[in-house]
């Protein structure tokens, strides 16, 4: 395949596309709907006979969070996919990366809960992936795509932010997201990265003691308190310039907008067919998409807030962004939420009727 | 141009697959596609249905509220997305999935005798070629090369040497094609 090549696929397929593009060195997974086909996919490139990418079906999610725990530990760029369900499972090994300072990527392609749910499109897991979902005051960088194109993309994003900050980096998309197909043109090749080259870029990694250097010791343990804390302390800096450096957004029909809907993923398209049609009706109305959802834009947000009447926190769950909206806005205007659950993807007219009702 | 069309049946009878080649299609011409499946946990016989969006212009949403053509295999899908069409839309409903046709006055209904059509010509499996003929025939949102180019690109190479059968099934499917 050409590089520029622009082809049809689905967005679980772009992922695992992109994966063996970025220079991925291992993925471990296990099979579950709506995200599948990344598996299948990598299956059926075989990019162990190209690239010398691993590729592994484990035994179960716990297992996989757990390779690619290991991987990570040896300066690897290692990744798992799964849906809802399943990362709720890997939420243990999750918080030990974060513990440990690892880079990793895990993509959740989300379905409706809770429990085993549905196997159709939510937005449900924005609490899980966005405030923790394991234990102990840790953040993942979470990125929402709201294209097959950005599918493709955010794999090669997601891995720079997690090396840059030694923090597992998540993908954040939606059955919507993963299941349809569109246009999408594939990044360039890189070659994975040399032994020589991972342990200049990782001086952290456990890479084999050459030259008897000093060991390094990869652990989330401390017993010792006062230690801990400063571990904590470490972490939580990291997180902060992590907010000031990392936030992205799309802004779309802002600029005379009295109210704006907020809305990440595939909502976000939702929401543009339905400031279309808002529009033709006369409502003065735009679109804010946080593509980081942590860091969640706060200042762009909050300055949306001097601007519109109301925002419309539009999401396909029960209302959970909207709470991180609310804390932007300080109270300043309405803050409302729409949204369908159980695997129900809300369409452009109920959006609109949702804004003429709520404001 | 952008063209919402939403084809709907049964699992089985070849809803996605032929989304997927109209896409495909539309992708060869430089066009914006999306094809968003909405399907159960079932192969076969379970509802199926496809919203594909043909567009000169960026896609925005892949879910719609309505549909310019709604392209209704089985009576289910018909009593779902009849009301869903725009005014001045289009309905292709198969004669052999439709019990009671749809009866809107302010759209345009056209029926096509595409089960019976593949039975006849003992080609059952290029029914859904059948009734994409029928759409291309009267609202052609590609060209039928394309299509064939689409076929070559997404069958494997072992089923190429069945590319003038579906063919044969896209032109029989311009030819039955009905308005009612």
């Amino acid at each position: 395949m050409a590089d520029q090549e622009i082809t049809l696929m689905k967005g679980n397929e772009a992922i695992a596309h992109a994966a063996i593009r970025c220079g991925c060195d291992g993925y471990f997974g296990y099979p579950i709907t709506p995200q599948s086909e990344v598996l299948e996919t990598l299956a059926a490139e075989k990019p162990w006979e190209t690239t010398g990418m691993v590729v592994l079906q484990a035994e179960s999610e716990v297992s996989s969070i757990n390779m690619v725990y290991g991987g990570a530990c040896t300066g690897k760029k290692v990744m798992t996919s799964s849906s809802s369900p399943g990362v709720s499972l890997m939420q243990e090994g999750i918080s030990y990366m974060a513990g440990a300072e690892l880079p990793a990527l895990i993509v959740n392609v989300m379905r409706g809960g809770p429990g085993l749910g549905t196997i159709q499109p939510s937005q449900s897991d924005y609490f899980q992936a966005c405030k923790g979902g394991g234990h102990g005051d840790y953040h993942l960088i979470v990125l929402a795509p709201a294209s097959v194109q950005e599918m493709a993309d955010f794999v090669d994003l997601a891995f720079t932010l997690a090396f840059r900050y030694r923090n597992p980096a998540m993908i954040l998309a939606d059955g919507a997201i993963g299941q349809m197909m569109e246009k999408v043109v594939l990044p360039p090749f890189k070659p994975r990265r040399t032994e020589e080259e991972i342990i200049k870029e990782c001086p952290w990694a456990t890479t084999g003691r050459v030259g008897m250097r000093k060991p390094n010791i990869i652990t989330s343990l401390e017993l010792r308190s006062e230690e801990m804390e400063i571990i904590n302390n470490r972490i939580q800096d990291k997180y902060r310039k992590i907010e000031e450096s990392e936030v992205r957004y799309e802004e779309f029909m802002l600029e005379d907008a009295e109210y704006a809907i907020v809305a990440f993923g595939s909502a976000a398209r939702i929401a543009k067919k339905s400031i279309e049609v808002a529009r033709a009706q006369g409502i003065k109305v735009g679109l804010l998409r946080p593509i980081t959802l942590w860091p969640f834009p706060v200042k762009e947000v909050c300055k949306l807030a001097g601007q519109v009447k109301g925002i419309l926190s539009l999401e396909i769950n029960a209302g959970q962004m909207v709470e991180d909206i609310r804390l932007a806005v300080e109270g300043r205007i309405p803050v409302r939420h729409f949204g369908r659950l159980g695997g129900i993807i809300p369409d452009p007219d109920e959006v609109v009727d949702a804004l003429k009702r709520l404001f | 141009m952008t063209e919402e069309i939403i084809i709907a049946g049964f699992g089985g009878q070849g809803v996605l697959s032929m989304g997927k080649i109209l896409a495909y299609a539309g992708l060869m011409e430089g066009k914006e596609v999306t094809w968003m499946p909405a399907y159960g946990p079932e192969q076969r016989g379970g509802t199926a249905n496809v919203t594909v969006i043909v567009s000169d212009a960026p896609v925005s949403s892949p879910i719609l509220s309505n549909y310019d053509t709604a392209i209704v295999l089985n009576q289910p899908s018909l009593e779902k997305f009849e009301p869903k069409v725009k005014p001045g839309g289009t309905i292709i409903y198969d004669g052999y999935g439709i019990n009671e046709p749809p009866t809107r006055k302010d759209i345009e209904i056209y029926r096509i005798d595409a089960m019976d059509a593949a039975a006849e010509m003992n080609l059952i499996k290029t029914f859904n070629m059948i009734v994409l003929g029928g759409l291309l025939k009267i609202h052609p949102v590609v060209q039928i090369e394309s299509v064939l180019a689409a076929l070559r690109k997404t069958l494997p190479e072992r089923h190429h040497h069945l590319i003038p059968k579906n063919e044969e099934a896209i032109r029989k499917g311009m030819e039955i094609i009905v308005k009612q």
